[in-house]
């Protein structure tokens, strides 16, 4: 009993929280690196592209509320995810019209490219502020747990309770849809496969009549989607603040990095990693010990590795460490 | 010649645009954001020597800044009473022995011999096991010192010396921060260096908020003593009686312009100190040397010049210039707070004033600063203005408009953005370009 009480508690504390943050990374890190090895920049205005979209989520959210169009239990926010998601993808090809594209044609450094990306990310946050303001915003509604603590508990008769948040559910599950439909579209359609020789090798791509235009235009295209969805998800989750996804940004670069730059598979390794071992770091042990050995060696304390306030400082921690040791991250990224 | 001209009908501007605020506005405004303008344009110096010239990317201003504003603290406020008694030594040791171990770790894995998978496992775990033994050594410390009058003090306190002592030693804090950066991260390519600064930044953030023994975490520390006079102290002398009976302005008012100014005057002389020396710096062969490398690395290498170690001298030069005007900025607000470091405000910020002023020219950076400095305090008013113009037919009661007005704060970062974006676009060299030599 013992035992299934500590898995329990693993699952509840570290599982569940790890699997819903790590996805939100994942499809963060996702965006990044792929308009890394598309456009060959760093993109800084990522989080605010994900803040945009979260945004235009929220506002057709009260726009369907007042047509008393819902989905109950579902959130409203499933609903609207397509417009939003088309609204943000228009908003990234805009920006890429009036702005990338000046230095992509320019063959700009990519340094360059990163300090207009903070031009963008700067115009971006002040346009999300001046649309919505700075306050916080909840767009949450529906039914708020799957799974209620009480009734696993009495269900099971176990000590530790689970639940799984709606929230949670919806994002694990539509990010699995998310990535499953990205890799299937990069690895199997003749567009996508284009994209990826792109990628690989500028000039050889041109020479076989690929148009760079059209790959640039998915590239927006994709990372639009992505950056809404992860945006919305990540509001829907833990409430919308137009400021948070500044600081989200760096997690998610950790993320793309830790997996290798330029590589899909990596970006969602990497987005896992980050977010496990945030939980994994700041858990208290103590209860653990607790149920899986005797009494008489339960030590005093919470047993913590770090407190709970360091929690995002580990994933710069995590990033240092993978710059150190493996620049290059989990699998192998593109190094220019 | 062409710069120089320049320069002169920019700097002029700048004045006019100042004593505007003076006269139209009040002087308390004014000399309010010409100090913080000189601060700004320390910052943008100590970066424009890393980036104009030598191409390093530092988005790491923020932790520079805030360490020399923990320099403030450890210098200048008094030491608490009993609290090194407590545990200060413990947490000196435990902090030693963390250190030692990471320390012998390193040397381990670059002397001996094994297989590389062994190594960082030997590696990790002599880290790992100075960790637990510091935690051991200074956790109950820690929570002894932070229990001592948590409300007033509840942490370590300073030295008790003169404030002015924390400006250079927040400079050296900041280049021993920068030492060890650079170190870690000085090898990367330019955007993986961009990211690296900006996350250690970050922990170092973290760390201020959070370690409460060292800087009181959130609870901020109050009340650093001053380099400059109180301003009840002033008003009670004569002189400034008779020159407030003679300009006819109320007593506060002088007493409190008269504080600013000489900070202004400490301020100016630590930026044309820092001024001269870059310029000697730029036109030395050192300065050569340095474009040298940031135009074309390969051969300035086959030239025999160390690259990586011209890299972390100017990165630590550039980082401790950054320390300095942290500390100078956390003396003039007279209060630490961790939590006030945002990157948005002190590394972007700082970035958009180099690439604005001109990047690789020590003037434009000054002017940068100057300017969107001031752009970035008087942009709330423009904007409000500009919205009210705006929506000037509009009625009152229209919701839209009151929407807008009251979201207008936030149009600064609009045109922060632009600003940058437009600078990139059509004057890509800055105001005031880098000098052709």
């Amino acid at each position: 009993m013992d035992f299934l009480n500590g898995i329990t508690l693993i699952s509840n504390y570290i599982l569940i929280p790890g699997l819903t943050y790590g996805s939100q990374l994942a499809l963060g890190a996702l965006g990044i690196t792929i308009v890394y090895s598309v456009l060959r920049f760093s993109n800084f205005a990522h989080g605010e592209f994900m803040s945009f979209g979260a945004m235009s989520s929220i506002l057709l959210c009260w726009l369907f509320l007042s047509l008393e169009i819902n989905l109950n239990p579902l959130p409203t926010a499933i609903i609207v995810l397509p417009f939003a998601i088309i609204i943000t993808i228009f908003y990234c090809i805009l920006v890429d019209k009036i702005i990338f594209k000046f230095y992509r044609l320019q063959n700009s450094k990519s340094v360059i490219n990163l300090i207009v990306s903070i031009g963008v990310m700067f115009f971006t946050g002040g346009l999300i502020r001046f649309i919505i303001g700075p306050g916080d915003k909840n767009f949450f509604d529906g039914e708020r747990f799957i799974l209620k603590a009480k009734t696993f508990k009495n269900y099971t008769g176990l000590r530790e309770g689970l639940a799984l948040k709606t929230t949670q559910g919806i994002t694990i599950v539509l990010s699995i849809i998310l990535v499953i439909l990205l890799f299937w579209f990069l690895n199997k359609t003749k567009t996508g496969k284009s994209m990826r020789a792109y990628s690989d090798n500028k000039e050889l791509a041109l020479l076989s009549g690929i148009n760079p235009e059209k790959v640039v235009l998915i590239t927006w295209i994709i990372t639009g989607t992505l950056a809404c969805v992860a945006g919305t998800l990540y509001g829907l989750d833990k409430s919308y603040k137009p400021f948070t996804y500044l600081h989200l940004v760096l997690p998610i670069f950790s993320a793309a990095i830790v997996g290798g730059v330029g590589n899909p598979v990596g970006a969602i390794i990497g987005g896992f990693v980050i977010a496990f071992s945030e939980l994994i770091v700041t858990f208290a042990y103590k209860k653990i010990f607790f149920y899986f050995l005797p009494n008489y060696l339960v030590p005093d304390g919470l047993l913590q590795i770090l407190s709970t306030d360091y929690k995002i400082a580990i994933s710069f921690i995590i990033l240092v460490l993978v710059l150190l040791i493996r620049p290059t991250g989990i699998y192998k990224g593109k190094i220019i | 010649m062409k710069n120089r001209s320049r320069i002169q009908i920019l700097y002029f501007l700048m004045a006019i645009i100042l004593f505007a605020v003076g006269i139209f506005q009040s002087w308390n405004v004014a000399l309010t954001i010409f100090n913080l303008c000189l601060i700004s344009s320390i910052m943008t110096l100590g970066i424009n020597v890393q980036w104009g010239n030598a191409g390093i990317v530092n988005f790491g201003v923020m932790g520079f800044a805030a360490l020399g504003g923990l320099a403030n603290i450890i210098i200048s406020m008094p030491p608490t009473s009993n609290a090194w008694e407590t545990g200060g030594n413990s947490i000196v040791i435990g902090l030693m022995i963390l250190v030692l171990s990471i320390i012998f770790s390193v040397f381990m894995f670059k002397r001996v011999n094994f297989n590389k998978r062994i190594k960082y496992l030997i590696s990790f775990l002599i880290i790992f096991v100075g960790y637990f033994i510091m935690r051991l050594m200074v956790d109950s410390p820690i929570e002894q010192i932070e229990a001592i009058e948590p409300a007033k003090t509840g942490y370590l306190g300073g030295f008790n010396l003169p404030v002015i002592i924390s400006w250079p030693v927040g400079g050296l804090l900041a280049a021993f921060a920068a030492f060890i950066i650079g170190k870690i991260s000085l090898g990367l390519r330019s955007d993986y260096l961009a990211i690296a600064t900006l996350g250690i930044s970050e922990i170092i953030i973290y760390i201020l908020k959070n370690e409460d023994w060292l800087s009181r975490g959130v609870k901020n520390v109050n009340g650093l003593p001053r380099p400059v006079p109180y301003e009840i102290e002033l008003q009670s002398r004569e002189w400034l009686l008779e020159t407030a009976n003679i300009l006819k302005i109320p007593l506060p008012e002088v007493s409190s312009i008269i504080v600013k100014l000489s900070y202004s005057v400490l301020f100016l002389l630590v930026l044309l100190v820092i001024l001269y020396l870059l310029q000697i710096a730029v036109k030395s062969p050192w300065g050569r040397m340095m474009r040298a490398i940031r135009d074309n690395e390969v051969s300035a290498n086959a030239m025999g010049k160390d690259i990586k170690k011209r890299h972390l001298q100017v990165f630590i030069i550039g980082s401790a210039i950054v320390g300095i005007a942290g500390a100078m900025l956390t003396t003039l607000d007279g209060q630490f707070t961790p939590v006030s470091y945002q990157p948005l405000r002190y590394t972007f910020l700082i970035w958009i004033m180099v690439i604005v002023g001109g990047s690789g020219n020590n003037f434009g950076s000054i002017i940068g600063a100057f300017l969107i400095w001031f752009f970035w305090i008087q942009s709330e008013p423009l904007g409000l203005w500009l919205l009210s113009f705006i929506t000037s037919h509009i009625s009152d009661t229209n919701l839209i408009k009151s929407h807008l007005l009251e979201n207008a704060a936030h149009i600064r970062l609009m045109f922060m953005g632009i600003i940058l974006l437009v600078t990139l676009r059509f004057a890509p060299k800055g105001l005031i370009p880098e000098v052709k030599r």
